[in-house]
């Protein structure tokens, strides 16, 4: 097992390397010089070409991205074009909110979603089964930022329960109370595309499960209805449903940043859209890095996840 | 093989008149229509027929283990006295597993991957005879030696993958015999297996059921399964048992038409190198179109008039009680089938 983590983890350096070259090149792709922005319209050419040398936007970009590399292998991810403030100091402040928002997402959408597609599996084909279905569709087609709207129309406008926006309500300190009504809308919408999709999943891998020879030998022991599903299926049902949860985590981080912009929550999304539209390359490219790790890590937190759920499966 | 038992013995269960429906697509089917057989204590019954014949569903009918779209539409399932067929779920749970135990055809498939071998067999026996863990995982590993599984103070913690198929039949054995049950249904045990293994799994069976007195339903297509285990035998075709009788009589002098055709079409160690079987022509009829008057007709080298128009009953023979024909060659009562 861990001389195939050590294995795994070296393959992941050079796509960590490919993923962070790809995304240099695009976001020099995009036209426009960060310069023009931090300038008044009155700049001479002059005063774009000083502040792009000041940035180091004056070299090919091949040679940026080499820079940025070394920079890199000394731990140093640079400092923001905006305010000159250490990227790792920016990120660490953010992550956070991102974290708290995305782990509590998974944790509601899963305690929601398994009984709900256990529910369906055991009902299938009756109307509560479709209705299901129905609204898991429903849950994976609607966008983030529409339902995102929506809950802040009816829940905070309208009805007042919740705020419409932040993570603590300034100048009260930030209980514990007022942090998860805070939470509450962006969870929702975070959680509901999540759950929705693993509805699907569990539903589908429990109905699978249910058909299989070890449920009928467990029926002829005289088992249970609730031992046979809780334990027998489930267990087995849950095999592929792991491989989502690594699927899961990458979406959610794409998910994350349109929420945190809806919900002006403090965190990584939202620092993100800042930078892009603030043309921060150097922030851009440190977000981007400790995304591509995150999805990386999931990746390797699923494969490990099997190893441990399913007897079969062993590393070497 | 054991003796006999007597004729007058109590039956433990006495299948009668059983006829299970399934909902399809194409309409209602019937793969189980009025069968009839009893098993005493101790005894084994061999239920033979081909594939199709309604061998595994009328088994499943006994434990009530049919899926979602059957149901027994008539007839009765007698354990002890007991009808099973009218039995609620709950009360059929304490049965199953308890004193009827079934072993499936697929070992490779019929045991959880993801439980521990002894999580399996320890299962059944805190549920049913309220043993403790430490206690059912002792006597998981009695049960696993009695099954001649080497090694069975490990293999108790193994998952089932580490296994064979033959090693998981007898695991599979091991959780039946588990809580001493009255009855044992086993469908086809030793078909996935190969040759020299299902002859172990066979020999096994045998001195376990001679041992504890266990009354066996064996299902199989197989007359050498059949001449090896049976006390009894009931030959089933297209849903319906069309004769019954003791091991010996039934090689010795079978009476249906089909029985005899069944037997004609195996080789047996006399026959001379060269000779060719006879095979029994056409096929099984469709569940969804099955023919008017006796089911095997059509195929049925003596068939007559009446054939086609009247089902014939499952009756005993004038000669001999014990031994019972569903054709109009050796009885007079059956029904009329309506123009």
């Amino acid at each position: 097992m861990v001389s195939y983590l050590i294995r795994r983890i070296l393959i992941g350096i050079p796509v960590l390397l490919g993923v962070t070259l790809i995304n240099f090149l695009i976001i020099n792709l995009a036209p426009g010089s960060p310069a023009d922005l931090y300038l008044s319209p009155t700049a001479t050419p002059e005063d774009v070409a000083r502040t792009e040398a000041a940035l180091g936007l004056d070299k090919p970009v091949f040679v940026q991205y080499l820079n940025w590399l070394t920079q890199l292998l000394h731990g140093n991810l640079g400092v923001s074009f905006q305010n000159r403030e250490p990227v790792t100091q920016l990120i660490a402040d953010r992550i956070g909110p991102t974290l708290l928002l995305m782990g509590t997402s998974l944790v509601v959408a899963y305690l929601v979603a398994i009984p709900i597609g256990i529910f369906a599996a055991r009902r299938r084909n009756t109307a509560a089964d479709y209705g299901v279905v129905g609204a898991s569709f429903l849950g994976i087609s609607v966008p983030h930022f529409f339902l995102g709207l929506a809950m802040i129309y009816v829940f905070a406008l309208t009805l007042g329960w919740f705020p419409t926006g932040g993570m603590v309500t300034l100048g009260r300190g930030g209980g514990f109370a007022d942090r998860v009504s805070h939470l509450v809308l962006p969870v929702v919408v975070l959680a509901t595309a999540v759950a929705a999709g693993m509805v699907r999943y569990v539903r589908s891998s429990m109905i699978d499960a249910f058909g299989q020879d070890y449920i009928r030998t467990a029926k002829a022991k005289g088992l249970a209805a609730s031992v046979i599903t809780n334990k027998h299926a489930l267990r087995n049902a849950l095999i592929p449903v792991v491989t989502v949860i690594g699927i899961d985590l990458s979406a959610l981080i794409g998910g994350a940043i349109v929420t945190e912009q809806i919900f002006q929550w403090p965190g990584i999304g939202l620092l993100t859209i800042q930078s892009i539209g603030a043309r921060d390359y150097a922030v851009l490219m440190g977000i981007n890095l400790i995304a591509a790790i995150a999805v990386f890590a999931a990746n390797l937190l699923t494969d490990i996840a099997y190893a441990v759920v399913d007897p079969r499966v062993a590393y070497a | 093989m054991s003796v006999t038992p007597a004729v007058a013995a109590p039956s433990l269960l006495r299948v009668d008149g059983l006829r299970t429906e399934f909902t399809t697509d194409e309409g209602p089917v019937t793969p189980v229509d009025g069968v009839g057989f009893t098993v005493a204590a101790g005894e084994t019954l061999c239920l033979v027929g081909e594939s199709g014949s309604g061998k595994s569903v009328s088994a499943l009918s006994i434990m009530g283990l049919l899926a979602g779209n059957g149901r027994i539409t008539a007839g009765s399932v007698l354990f002890e006295g007991q009808d099973l067929a009218g039995l609620p779920e709950p009360e059929l749970r304490r049965i199953r597993g308890h004193a009827i135990a079934m072993i499936f055809q697929e070992p490779m498939t019929s045991l959880n991957p993801v439980l521990t071998i002894g999580d399996q067999l320890s299962e059944t026996m805190i549920l049913h005879l309220g043993l403790t863990k430490a206690e059912a995982r002792q006597r998981a590993i009695e049960l696993l030696e009695k099954v001649g599984i080497p090694r069975a103070g490990a293999v108790v913690d193994d998952h089932p993958h580490r296994l064979s198929g033959g090693m998981r039949q007898r695991v599979m054995i091991a959780m039946a015999l588990s809580c001493r049950p009255k009855l044992i249904i086993a469908d086809e045990p030793t078909t996935a297996l190969d040759v020299t293994i299902q002859a172990q799994i066979l020999r096994l069976m045998r001195e376990l059921s001679a041992e504890t007195g266990t009354a066996t339903i064996f299902i199989t297509h197989d007359l050498g399964v059949v001449a090896e285990m049976a006390d009894r035998v009931a030959v089933m075709y297209a849903g319906q048992v069309v004769e019954e009788t003791d091991v010996y009589t039934l090689f010795d002098q079978p009476k249906h038409p089909y029985t005899v055709a069944l037997l004609k079409s195996i080789p047996h160690i006399t026959t001379p190198a060269g000779d060719r079987l006879t095979p029994i022509s056409g096929s099984v009829p469709s569940l969804v179109h099955l023919p008017a008057g006796c089911r095997f007709r059509e195929r049925c080298p003596q068939a007559m008039d009446r054939c086609a128009t009247e089902l014939p009953a499952l009756q005993p023979l004038a000669s001999r009680n014990a031994h019972s024909v569903r054709c109009w060659l050796y009885g007079e009562t059956g029904t009329a089938v309506p123009a």
